[in-house]
C-alpha cells in the first residue's frame, strides 16, 4: 500500500481523519491568513473598480501604514492618537497620489498607470526606510487593546488553540467588510463610487467629480491597508518582507475576479486555507516551503480554465 | 546632431536596409565601440578607482544590458509584462553550473551560450498561459514562474551539486589561456568577455526586431486580433518572444554568476531583481534597444553614484543615500511616465531631432 498514488491521494486524507484536532487547527490557521490576504486584495479591488488602475503599491501601503503607526508610537504619541494621525497620513498620501500622479496620467494606457504604481512602490519603500529605518519592528498590540492570549478548545480529547489575536483579526476584518458594504450601498459618496466604477463618462456627466472620487477610493484602500498592516503586524512583525507576501493578493484576485469584493474575500479564504492544507499534508512530498508558490500555481490553473475568476463580471480579453 | 544626412544617396536596397544608414551614425557607433573596447578595459572610468569602476559599474552594467534587451523584447516589443526575469536568469545560471560540472572540458563560452537554451525552454513553457490571457493576468502567471523557480533553486539539491551552503560556486575556467571565471580572473578580461557577449547579442536582437520576427512581435503588441487576421500566428509569435527573451535572460544570468559574482545563492534571482530589470526597461524606453542600454546603465549606476556623491560631498550615511536614491528612482519613473512614456530612448531622439535643425526652431 505505498507508492506515489497512495502518498498523494490517500495518505493526506488519512492523516486528516486520524487527527481531526490538528486538521481543525490547520484550517483555522489557513482561515486567518486567508482573511489577511483578502484584506490586501480588497484594497486592490477598491482601486481597480473605481479607476481601473491595478495598484501595485497596495502591498507596500500595508507596510507603510503599519510603520507609520509604530513609528509615531515610538516617538511618544499615544497609541490611539497615533492611529488617527496614521489615518491622516493615509489621506494625505491618497491626495498626493491623485494630485501628482493620477491626474497627470488620465487616459494613458493601463500598463503606464500600472508602472506608475510600481514607481510609487519604490518611493514608499525608500521613504519608509528613510524615515522609519529598515529594521523589523513589533506592532504595538497591547497599546491598541488587541487581546494577545489564547483559548484552548478540546473537541473529543484533541487540542485546538485559538490565538485571541486571530479571532480579533477575523472580527475586525468582518466589521471592516460590513462597514465598506454599508458605505457603498447606503451613502451618497458610496453611490457615486459605484457609479464611477460602472461608467466614468456617465458619472462625469451627472456631476460626480472623478478627482474627488479617486482621492476617496485611495483613502479607503489606505484604511484597508492600515487594518491589514495592524493585524499582520500583530501576528508577526512589521517589516518590508511583508511586501512580497502581499503579492499573494494577486492570485487571490485571479481567483475572485478583479472587480468583485465578495470575490476578494472568498478568493482570500480559498488561497489561505488551500495553501496551509497543501503545505502541511502534501508539502512533505515536495520537501516543504511549497507555501511560496502554491497560490500562484493555483491561480495559473484557474486562469487557464476560468479567466474571469469566480465572481468576475467582465470576461477578460482573449486572443 | 550637428550633422545632416543630406547628400548620402542610396543606390541599392541593401544600402537602404543597413542598420545605420547615416554615415555619421556609423562613425559615432565606432567611437563608442572604440571607447568600450580600448579605453575602458585599461583605464576604467574617469574619476573612479579602477577595480571599483570595473567590478561595481562596468561589468554589471554590461550584463544587465543583456537582461534589459531580453526583457525589452518581451515587454517592449511584444507587450507581455513579465515579473519572472530574475528566475529566468537563475535558470541560465544554474544550467550553466550543471553543464560545467558535466562537461568540464568544454569551452565556457559555448557552455554559457548553451545554458541560454535551457532558460529559453523554461521561459517558453511559462509563456504558454500568455496564449489565453494577457495584461495583469499574465503578471500573475509570470510571478508563478518566479516563485516556483526560486523554490526549485532552494529545494532541488541536485541543482547546486548538494553543496551544504546551498550556493553555486564558480570553478575557474580559461578561454585562449586567459582566466575568465573565478576569483583569479582580471577585471579587464572579464569585462571584455561580457562585452563580447553583449555586442553579439545586440547585433542579433537588432536584426531580429527589424526583421520578420520582430515585426510579428510588434504586431501582436499593437493589436493582436488584427495581427492574427493578416497571418501572424499568435502561438508561434508569443512563444518565440518568450523563448528569445528568456534566452537573453539566461545568458545574462550565467554571465552574472560566472563572470561577475563568482558565487550565487537564490537571493540573486529574487523578485526584487525582477522589478529592477523591469525598471531598466521602462526607464530606458519600451521597445528600444538603445533604450535598454541607457536604462540598464542609468538604473544600475544612479544609486551607486548617489552613494558616492553623498559620501564624498556631504558626508551622508550610505544607507540613507540608498533610500534617497530609491525614492528618487521611483519619483523619476513617475515623472518620466507623465512627461515621456517612451523613456530615455525617446528623449534622446528628441534631442537629436532638435539638434538636427539647431539653431532654428522648426
Amino acid at each position: 500500500m505505498s507508492g506515489i498514488f497512495y502518498d498523494v491521494l490517500a495518505d493526506p486524507f488519512l492523516q486528516m481523519w486520524q487527527m481531526p484536532d490538528f486538521f481543525i487547527q490547520v484550517l483555522w490557521e489557513g482561515f486567518v491568513s486567508g482573511i489577511l490576504y483578502a484584506l490586501i486584495a480588497l484594497g486592490f479591488v477598491l482601486i481597480f473598480k473605481a479607476s481601473g488602475i491595478f495598484n501595485f503599491a497596495q502591498g507596500i501601503m500595508v507596510v507603510f501604514s503599519g510603520l507609520t503607526l509604530v513609528g509615531l508610537h515610538a516617538l511618544g504619541v499615544p497609541a490611539f492618537v497615533a492611529l488617527i494621525i496614521t489615518l491622516g497620513v493615509m489621506y494625505v498620501l491618497a491626495y498626493l497620489v491623485e494630485r501628482l500622479v493620477l491626474r497627470n496620467l488620465v487616459n494613458q494606457p493601463d500598463i503606464i498607470l500600472f508602472m506608475a504604481t510600481i514607481g510609487l512602490t519604490n518611493i514608499l519603500i525608500g521613504g519608509g526606510q528613510w524615515i522609519f529605518g529598515g529594521e523589523t519592528k513589533s506592532m504595538i498590540t497591547a497599546e491598541l487593546m488587541i487581546p494577545t492570549g489564547s483559548s484552548v478548545w478540546e473537541p473529543g480529547g484533541g487540542i485546538v488553540i485559538f490565538q485571541h489575536i486571530d479571532i480579533a483579526a477575523a472580527l475586525i476584518a468582518a466589521m471592516l467588510i460590513v462597514g465598506l458594504a454599508l458605505f457603498f450601498s447606503k451613502t451618497k459618496v458610496g453611490r457615486a463610487l459605484r457609479a464611477v466604477a460602472d461608467d466614468h463618462q456617465a458619472s462625469l456627466s451627472v456631476g460626480i467629480s472623478l478627482n474627488q472620487i479617486w482621492v476617496i477610493t485611495w483613502f479607503a484602500a489606505g484604511i484597508v491597508a492600515l487594518v491589514a498592516g495592524i493585524m499582520w503586524g500583530a501576528r508577526s512583525d512589521v517589516s518590508f518582507s511583508l511586501q512580497i507576501i502581499a503579492l499573494k493578493a494577486l492570485p487571490v484576485l485571479v481567483l475572485g475576479g478583479f472587480t468583485s469584493v465578495p470575490g476578494a474575500i472568498v478568493g482570500g479564504l480559498i488561497i489561505g486555507i488551500g495553501e496551509k492544507l497543501f503545505e502541511i499534508y502534501w508539502g512533505p512530498l515536495f520537501g516543504s516551503g511549497v507555501e511560496g508558490w502554491f497560490a500562484y500555481v493555483i491561480a495559473l490553473v484557474f486562469l487557464l480554465f476560468r479567466p474571469q475568476g469566480l465572481f468576475g463580471e467582465k470576461i477578460i480579453e482573449r486572443v | 546632431m550637428f550633422y545632416r544626412e543630406a547628400g548620402q544617396f542610396k543606390t541599392s536596397y541593401k544600402q537602404y536596409m543597413q542598420a545605420f544608414p547615416i554615415r555619421e551614425d556609423r562613425i559615432g557607433i565606432a567611437i563608442w565601440l572604440a571607447i568600450a573596447l580600448f579605453y575602458v578595459p585599461f583605464f576604467g572610468l574617469p574619476g573612479l578607482e579602477y577595480t571599483f569602476a570595473m567590478n561595481a559599474i562596468m561589468i554589471p552594467v554590461v550584463i544587465f544590458t543583456i537582461t534589459a534587451i531580453g526583457l525589452n523584447i518581451l515587454v517592449g516589443f511584444t507587450g507581455q509584462i513579465s515579473l519572472g526575469t530574475g528566475a529566468f536568469m537563475g535558470v541560465g545560471a544554474y544550467a550553466c553550473y550543471k553543464l560545467t560540472t558535466y562537461f568540464p572540458d568544454v569551452n565556457i563560452i559555448i557552455i554559457i551560450l548553451a545554458s541560454g537554451f535551457v532558460s529559453a525552454a523554461v521561459g517558453a513553457m511559462f509563456g504558454l498561459p500568455s496564449l489565453r490571457i494577457k495584461g495583469f493576468y499574465l503578471v500573475v502567471a509570470t510571478l508563478a514562474a518566479q516563485f516556483f523557480l526560486e523554490w526549485c533553486f532552494i529545494r532541488v539539491e541536485w541543482l547546486y551539486n548538494y553543496n551544504p551552503s546551498g550556493a553555486i560556486e564558480v570553478p575557474q575556467r580559461e578561454v585562449f589561456g586567459l582566466i575568465v571565471t573565478g576569483a583569479a580572473a582580471e577585471p579587464a578580461t572579464r569585462y571584455l568577455m561580457v562585452l563580447g557577449f553583449l555586442i553579439l547579442l545586440t547585433i542579433i536582437a537588432g536584426n531580429l526586431v527589424r526583421g520578420r520576427v520582430g515585426r510579428g512581435w510588434m504586431m501582436i503588441r499593437d493589436m493582436d486580433i488584427a495581427a492574427e487576421l493578416i497571418g501572424v500566428r499568435p502561438l508561434r509569435t508569443k512563444l518565440s518572444a518568450f523563448a528569445v527573451s528568456s534566452y537573453y535572460c539566461g545568458v545574462s544570468g550565467a554571465l552574472m554568476v560566472f563572470v561577475w559574482l563568482g558565487a550565487a545563492e537564490v537571493e540573486s534571482f529574487d523578485v526584487n531583481h525582477s522589478f529592477l530589470y523591469l525598471f531598466m526597461v521602462i526607464f530606458g524606453g519600451l521597445g528600444s534597444i538603445t533604450g535598454s542600454y541607457m536604462g540598464a546603465a542609468f538604473i544600475w549606476t544612479f544609486p551607486i553614484l548617489m552613494k558616492e556623491m553623498g559620501k564624498r560631498l556631504f558626508d551622508i550615511d550610505p544607507i540613507i543615500m540608498e533610500n534617497v536614491s530609491l525614492v528618487a528612482i521611483g519619483a523619476l519613473i513617475v515623472f518620466i511616465l507623465i512627461k515621456e512614456p517612451h523613456g530615455l530612448a525617446r528623449l534622446w531622439q528628441l534631442v537629436k531631432q532638435k539638434l538636427r535643425i539647431w539653431p532654428f526652431a522648426h
